[in-house]
């Protein structure tokens, strides 16, 4: 297959401060039948991740690779096919939550909340935006306290940028796009979570805006002690919030490590090719690391050995038969190829 | 080129307005844009969502709703296009001037097979004969890079995956052999590594066939390595205009700069801070008798709010001769701003 392995994974003797940690994840859907077999789409495959506590991971990819997958198997949603997804491993509060159903999962579920692309349809258009905002709290917390479950909703509408008693009378609608992305943003953060995952946030927003709410984020990182994940195809976008970023294609992992450091060294061909299409190319890949062909493969009969031998300039016999493992080749530095340019 | 500005350009455009009647009453799309475009150059359009980039392509391609009221004037090779559409004269629509739209599927009908599509238009506007028309098509689609042509002039617009689909549009926007190509975020909904490849072609085929091209975008980006020229639009009206190296070497729109600021660098380390563009872009209804950008802009005076800017020649300034102008730079700003990006004040 291309790019399983678990070196890039930080050993728990040395990080006691990893909050979660994705163990061989895999997510398949059935995609029926073709010459009376069952076909499904390999839309993860074997992924492994973990993220310390205040870290953010970008995760980047062409669409389709399987980013958005990854992140809704992390809060199960669905559960995934097979792997393990283990917040704050290692420690006397670990939770495996591919285990859990019903009330014990509901129990975790505050600690990661998600926002999504798409900011005004991801709000119910028919309840005031306070109320959205507070309606899992209300629901969650076990505090009773009316009162004080409104001052908390308030604390962070504010935090966000939205006047609460602006946010009482109107509903998602009356909010411009990044207004209603500060509000999804309000309405994960005041459930108090750990991790906040982040799929695609800004994506839809016009550039003016995107900063506003990249800065944001970052703010309410700081102050609230966030985990980030933070899923994007923009790779400048990636770049500038993540602290370690992982490169995707076609349902595994590429290539994984410090942003900078990947940045400035990219090591797999597939990074390469991401790092010299961008509109303005970075400086740190040829032009000619572009030229690749167009077609990428079908995920329901992904290509053997390497995923991306199909398109990768410098495949081989061997990237046919033999997937590539993640190994190290800097300090935090981690790349799933058999010939990577390091 | 010489020979081409002696004879003026392909594309002037005077004073162009767009006002839809909608049931909110009128809504300014576009306001007072005049730009030239010269034969065989590429002219990139840069502006956010709604800022009246399309509709400016639509007013050149005549693709305007009847409720649309169209002011100014556009001339393309010595013709009025304004009369010519108003004459009902549709010929060349389609054939000296084309249009790429950013979803493919805008120009593509999905009940045909491609070749047909192709083959259609080579009938249709140049009289080709069935069996030439197929031919040329073939030779369209093997020019635009598709691999397997012949398979897939047999083939069904779904059966091609996005990037496929936009370069049969390419292909169709060529066949009559276009002097002006129009192309409306051709990319946007596609993957990086598929924009590159679409845009490098668009390019190739720009040379190849020595057409001009107007490539509208929202990513300054896309047209710093690809335009000759920049226009920049913010709430229906041009900020600013330059040949690009001047556009980016010299800016000097508010605007602009705070664009080119605040969007992320792919060379800048982790966790740069951003300098973010307060509020909002302005809603078409709110276009009014002032800088659209003064409601987020930082060097705002008074009298920014006194009247629209002009679109004026952008002195030389230190560089240049006491007083010199550029004749391609142009900006929308009564506060004169230093190259560095701050205020004289
Ligand atoms: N519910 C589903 N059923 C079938 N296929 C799916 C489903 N969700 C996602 N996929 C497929 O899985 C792959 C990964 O999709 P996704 O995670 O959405 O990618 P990304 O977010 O990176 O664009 C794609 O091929 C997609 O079509
Ligand atoms: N057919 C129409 N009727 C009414 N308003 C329109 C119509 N087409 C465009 N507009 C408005 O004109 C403004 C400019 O639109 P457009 O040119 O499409 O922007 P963009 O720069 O994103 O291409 C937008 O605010 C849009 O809502
Ligand atoms: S060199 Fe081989 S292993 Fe490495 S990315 Fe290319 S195909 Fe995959
Ligand atoms: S005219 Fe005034 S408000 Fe408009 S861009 Fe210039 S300084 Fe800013
Ligand atoms: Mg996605
Ligand atoms: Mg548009």
């Amino acid at each position: 297959m291309a790019g399983s392995g678990t070196d890039h994974l930080r050993d728990p003797a040395a990080h006691d401060d990893v909050v979660l940690r994705v163990e061989h994840l895999v997510q398949e859907f059935p995609a029926g039948r073709s010459g009376g077999r069952r076909q499904v789409v390999h839309a993860v495959s074997d992924v492994s991740l973990d993220v310390r506590r205040g870290e953010t991971l970008g995760i980047v990819g062409e669409s389709g690779c399987g980013k958005s997958t990854t992140a809704r198997a992390l809060v199960q949603l669905p559960p995934p096919t097979s792997g393990r997804v283990v917040l704050d491993p290692g420690a006397a509060t670990e939770v495996e939550m591919v285990a859990l159903s019903g009330s014990a999962l509901r129990a975790v579920r505050p600690r990661m909340q998600m926002i999504f692309q798409d900011p005004i349809s991801s709000l119910n258009p028919r309840r005031s935006v306070r109320d959205i905002v507070g309606e899992g709290l209300a629901i969650w917390s076990k505090a009773s306290d009316g009162l004080h479950q409104q001052a908390r909703v308030d604390e962070v509408l504010e935090a966000v940028g939205i006047d609460p008693e602006v946010a009482a009378t109107r509903r998602p609608h009356q909010f411009s796009g990044g207004q209603c992305q500060r509000i999804s943003i309000a309405r994960a953060v005041v459930m108090d979570p750990e991790i906040l995952i982040c799929d695609e946030p800004v994506s839809a927003l016009d550039v003016s805006v995107q900063a506003q709410i990249l800065n944001l984020l970052e703010d309410m990182k700081e102050r609230y002690g966030l985990t980030l994940v933070f899923i994007s195809h923009d790779l400048s976008v990636v770049r500038n919030v993540s602290d370690r970023v992982a490169v995707m294609y076609l349902g595994k992992l590429c290539e994984v490590g410090d942003a900078d450091a990947l940045y400035e060294r990219p090591a797999h061909p597939y990074t390469r090719v991401l790092l010299a299409s961008a509109p303005e190319p970075a400086p740190t890949v040829d032009p000619s690391d572009a030229d690749i062909g167009d077609e990428i493969p079908s995920p329901i009969d992904p290509p053997s050995g390497c995923r991306f031998r199909t398109r990768c300039p410098r495949a081989t016999d061997r990237c046919a038969s033999e997937e590539p493992v993640m190994r190290q080749v800097g300090d935090d530095h981690f790349v799933a190829c058999h010939f990577p340019s390091i | 080129m010489s020979t081409a500005s002696a004879a003026g350009p392909l594309l002037s455009v005077q004073d162009l307005g767009v006002t839809f009647g909608t049931a909110d009453g009128p809504v300014r799309a576009v306001d007072g844009v005049s730009f030239d475009l010269t034969e065989g150059r590429t002219l990139g359009i840069v502006g956010e969502s709604g800022s009246g980039k399309s509709v400016t392509a639509k007013a050149l391609m005549n693709l305007l709703p009847s409720y649309a009221e169209v002011e100014g004037s556009i001339t393309f090779g010595g013709r009025d296009l304004r009369a010519l559409a108003a004459a009902r004269e549709r010929h060349f629509w389609g054939v000296e001037l084309t249009m790429v739209f950013q979803d493919p599927m805008t120009s593509l009908n999905p009940v045909k097979r491609i070749g047909e599509q192709i083959a259609e238009c080579l009938r249709v506007h140049l009289g080709r004969s069935r069996k030439v028309a197929t031919a040329e098509a073939l030779d369209l689609l093997e020019r635009v890079g598709i691999p397997e042509p012949r398979k897939r002039l047999r083939q069904y617009p779904h059966e091609l995956s996005g990037g496929l689909r936009q370069r049969v549009v390419i292909a169709m926007a060529l066949a009559c052999g276009p002097r002006l190509l129009i192309a409306d975020e051709p990319t946007t909904a596609l993957d990086v590594t598929v924009q590159k490849h679409i845009l490098d072609l668009l390019d190739d085929l720009r040379r190849e066939r020595a057409m001009s091209m107007i490539l509208i975008t929202h990513d300054l980006g896309v047209v710093k390595g690809r335009a000759d020229d920049v226009m920049v639009m913010y709430g229906g009206r041009t900020m600013e205009s330059a040949e690009t190296p001047t556009l980016f070497g010299r800016m000097h729109h508010p605007y602009t700069r705070a664009l080119l600021e605040t969007i992320p660098r792919i060379d800048a380390p982790a966790h740069t801070r951003l300098v973010p563009i307060p509020g909002r872009p302005p809603s078409p209804a709110e276009v009014g008798r002032s800088c659209p950008f003064a409601a987020r802009c930082r060097h705002r005076i008074d009298d920014c709010l006194d009247g629209v800017p002009p679109l004026v020649p952008v002195p030389v300034g230190a560089a240049g001769a006491e007083g010199a102008e550029d004749a391609s730079h142009h900006s929308a700003c009564i506060v004169s701003v230093g190259s560095d990006g701050r205020g004289d004040s």
